[in-house]
């Protein structure tokens, strides 16, 4: 952002310092981040920078925490992934499809109490967790479904679907209805035409959902801390338990991990909502 | 519609009016069995459970149920001066009946919540009477201790009387019903849920504000930087807000340590003494310091959404109709900013008030809120019914403040990303 030439004195410096507020306050943000990355590769068992890593010895670096993490004795690192993404393309697919055909029915002009219902829909985001939590346990005791994927799984729907919920009905705001008139006109049945015309004008915002349907399932810790036992520890869980009883650097790794395949996602919904701003015509 | 005018019909007949009306009908019902699977399923599975916690947290039939026939005979006892033989022949019976089922444990914890000295004097009323007789139990069971001749302690059974009790949301405010019947506090060293409280909304307050003071400016940057620019610096938002709320609490355990890089670096600049780096994790700094980082992306997002719309145009108009441009930013600038502000400080407001994770991992004994009192209930006492008491009395805070929410922005303006 380029100051006018005309700009006076007192205001450039104003302006710098207004540059330099916004630069620290994004290293606040973003650094915290990035030391993970080199502690992981730490050939000590030390959760701080070594002095040979403060030279770039290549002797302090390596990749044993790695090892550790893939190969290590007792290690409950492959359980809690096979767990967590079991449960957590699950929980996606439940909160999708329960969320889309929600948010088709709420966009409709005809849905009564829509303020209401709305409300009902998007409160599990609203409760605190620690709420959700203690209500989706005392469920899920009574139904016989503690300690078992298919209730964590349920849990994880409760907590998803707001998501898909707000985001298809953005997307749908924005939809043009006398497409699936003409298609009804033509002779479609409305299944039909939900699968030929709408849900492909739509799946930007269903694949946006469904991906903060994802991540909330696999980051998801409180709820899970109630409900799950030994056999259904997740990622975060096991991340939980390490980071309370000793912050080991194999947790390290598995965060470095997890901060790659989150940049991954980042990357995927941000082309998503591009492309579908593109679609619903606001970026002309 | 007059009565004169002819009724238009339809192609079948029917008047144009009740066939539109049985087609909006039609409609209605159509929209409404969309949302019905996901309607009844948060019904059942949610909705339904946290009814059961208001249930729950004034639920206290225990006592009710262990001596039914106590309170029957009781029903006429005015509570002045000790209760009649019939009260006491009633709470023998009761008595003997939960001595041969193992729960005389169970009465006594609960009576003991009531009023202290239960628990020694029901222990030895178990073991004396195995050698009661029949008849004159008012005698027999006085003799027992002297306290169970204490007109106290019988006003103390018949408080339990009711299946419904307060008791549990009083305790979560450091109170409790005394002798006559009054509601009164703990004494001032026992209100650890008041300080829990009001540590809650302090640091739920400062979080807030400490997020709007640092969201603001870069907001700001975000939203009047060309796009090219502007999308590169998003990441920086946007990385944080998709990554794992462990990893970024674990990265902040690595900073904080007292060996650890923020330490080192007040060494370095000789801010701070090598043997004596100061403590800034496991109590509030570290609570204020994690907790910032986390939720300012929450409060970024809905800020640069406004700003985004705002034109710049106006704040040229505003300088060259003569404002400097503070001016031109305070008068212009800002109040149209304002829905923007108010939806991320509730929305942040309202994530830090029911923290649960960070806290616990980073605030120690003295940065932890009112959610890890919850969970701390929940699996370490299994008092249910008190943590049940202690959430419904968070949710219908968060419940205040996201009708505030509701009034001043609307939920349809959350924006996610």
């Amino acid at each position: 952002m380029a100051l006018p030439k005309y700009t006076e004195p007192h205001y450039r410096i104003w302006h710098y310092i207004y540059l330099t507020i916004c630069g620290a306050v994004f290293f606040f943000l973003i650094a915290p981040l990035f030391v993970i990355f080199p502690l992981s590769f730490n050939a000590e068992e030390f959760l701080s920078f070594s002095d040979g890593m403060k030279r770039l010895d290549p002797d302090a670096f390596s990749l044993r925490w790695y090892k550790d993490m893939i190969y290590g004795t007792k290690n409950p690192w492959g359980l809690a992934a096979k767990n967590s993404f079991i449960i957590a393309i699950f929980a996606t697919i439940g909160s999708v499809i329960l969320g889309t055909v929600a948010a088709l029915g709420l966009s409709s002009r005809h849905m009564p109490y829509k303020g209401l219902i709305m409300a009902v829909l998007i409160s599990p985001m609203i409760v605190p967790l620690i709420i959700s939590g203690v209500a989706i346990f005392f469920f899920m005791a009574k139904a016989g479904l503690a300690a078992t994927h298919t209730g964590i799984v349920l849990a994880h729907i409760i907590l998803g679907t707001p998501f898909v919920v707000i985001t298809v009905t953005a997307t749908l705001s924005g939809f043009d209805h006398s497409v699936t008139r003409a298609a009804a006109s033509l002779g479609s049945d409305p299944v039909n035409t939900f699968m030929k015309i709408t849900l492909p004008l739509i799946l930007p915002g269903v694949i946006s959902g469904g991906l903060f349907a994802f991540v909330t399932s696999f980051d998801e810790v409180v709820v899970v801390l109630f409900l799950a036992g030994l056999e259904n520890t997740t990622i975060p869980i096991q991340m939980w338990t390490g980071l309370r009883e000793q912050l080991s650097p194999t947790i390290l790794a598995v965060a470095t991990c997890l901060i790659i395949l989150s940049t991954l996602i980042l990357v995927t919904a941000e082309l998503l909502r591009r492309r579908s701003e593109r679609l619903r015509g606001i970026n002309r | 519609m007059s009565s004169e005018t002819k009724q238009i019909l339809t192609t079948d007949g029917i008047p144009l009016e009740v066939s539109l009306k049985k087609a909006e009908r039609k409609n209605k019902i159509k929209a409404f069995l969309l949302v019905a699977p996901l309607l009844l399923f948060l019904i059942i599975t949610y909705v339904f459970p946290i009814g059961d916690m208001l249930f729950r947290s004034v639920d206290d039939k225990m006592v009710t149920q262990m001596l039914p026939k106590t309170f029957k005979a009781m029903e006429n006892w005015d509570g002045q001066e000790l209760p009649e033989e019939e009260v006491f022949a009633a709470f023998h019976e009761d008595f003997i009946k939960l001595v041969e089922d193992k729960r005389e444990g169970k009465l006594s914890t609960q009576l003991n919540y009531t009023k202290n000295g239960f628990k020694s004097i029901i222990k030895k009323l178990r073991r004396k009477s195995k050698s009661f007789e029949e008849g004159n139990y008012k005698e027999q069971i006085m003799s027992v201790h002297k306290r169970w001749a204490d007109v106290e302690y019988w006003r103390a059974i018949k408080r339990r009387a009711p299946e419904f009790t307060s008791q549990k949301y009083l305790k979560g405010m450091d109170m409790y019903v005394n002798e006559e019947g009054k509601i009164v506090s703990v004494e001032e060293d026992r209100r650890i849920h008041r300080v829990l409280w009001l540590r809650t909304l302090e640091i739920a307050f400062f979080v807030t504000v400490f997020c709007f003071l640092m969201a603001y400016p870069i907001a700001h940057l975000l939203a009047t930087l060309p796009m090219k620019y502007s999308n590169l610096l998003m990441i920086c938002v946007l990385l944080p807000f998709w990554t794992s709320l462990l990893v970024r609490t674990a990265s902040w355990m690595i900073l904080l340590q007292q060996q650890g890089i923020v330490n080192d670096f007040f060494v370095g600049i000789g801010l701070v003494a090598d043997d004596n780096r100061p403590e800034m994790m496991y109590n509030k700094t570290g609570s204020y310091v994690a907790m910032t980082q986390i939720l300012l992306p929450f409060m970024v997002l809905p800020l640069y959404s406004v700003m985004k719309t705002i034109s710049p145009s106006l704040m040229r108009a505003g300088k060259s109709l003569g404002g400097t441009p503070f001016v031109a930013f305070w008068k212009v600038y800002f109040p149209l900013t304002i829905p923007g502000i108010g939806a991320g400080c509730l929305l942040v407001f309202i994530l830090a008030i029911g923290y649960y994770i960070t806290p616990a991992l980073v605030g120690g004994a003295s940065g932890t809120l009112i959610s890890n009192q919850i969970a701390f209930h929940m699996k370490s006492t299994l008092d249910w019914s008190f943590a049940s008491a202690m959430g419904l009395m968070l949710l219908s805070g968060v419940l205040v403040i996201y009708w505030v929410y509701n009034k001043l922005v609307g939920i349809d303006n959350i924006k996610l990303g």
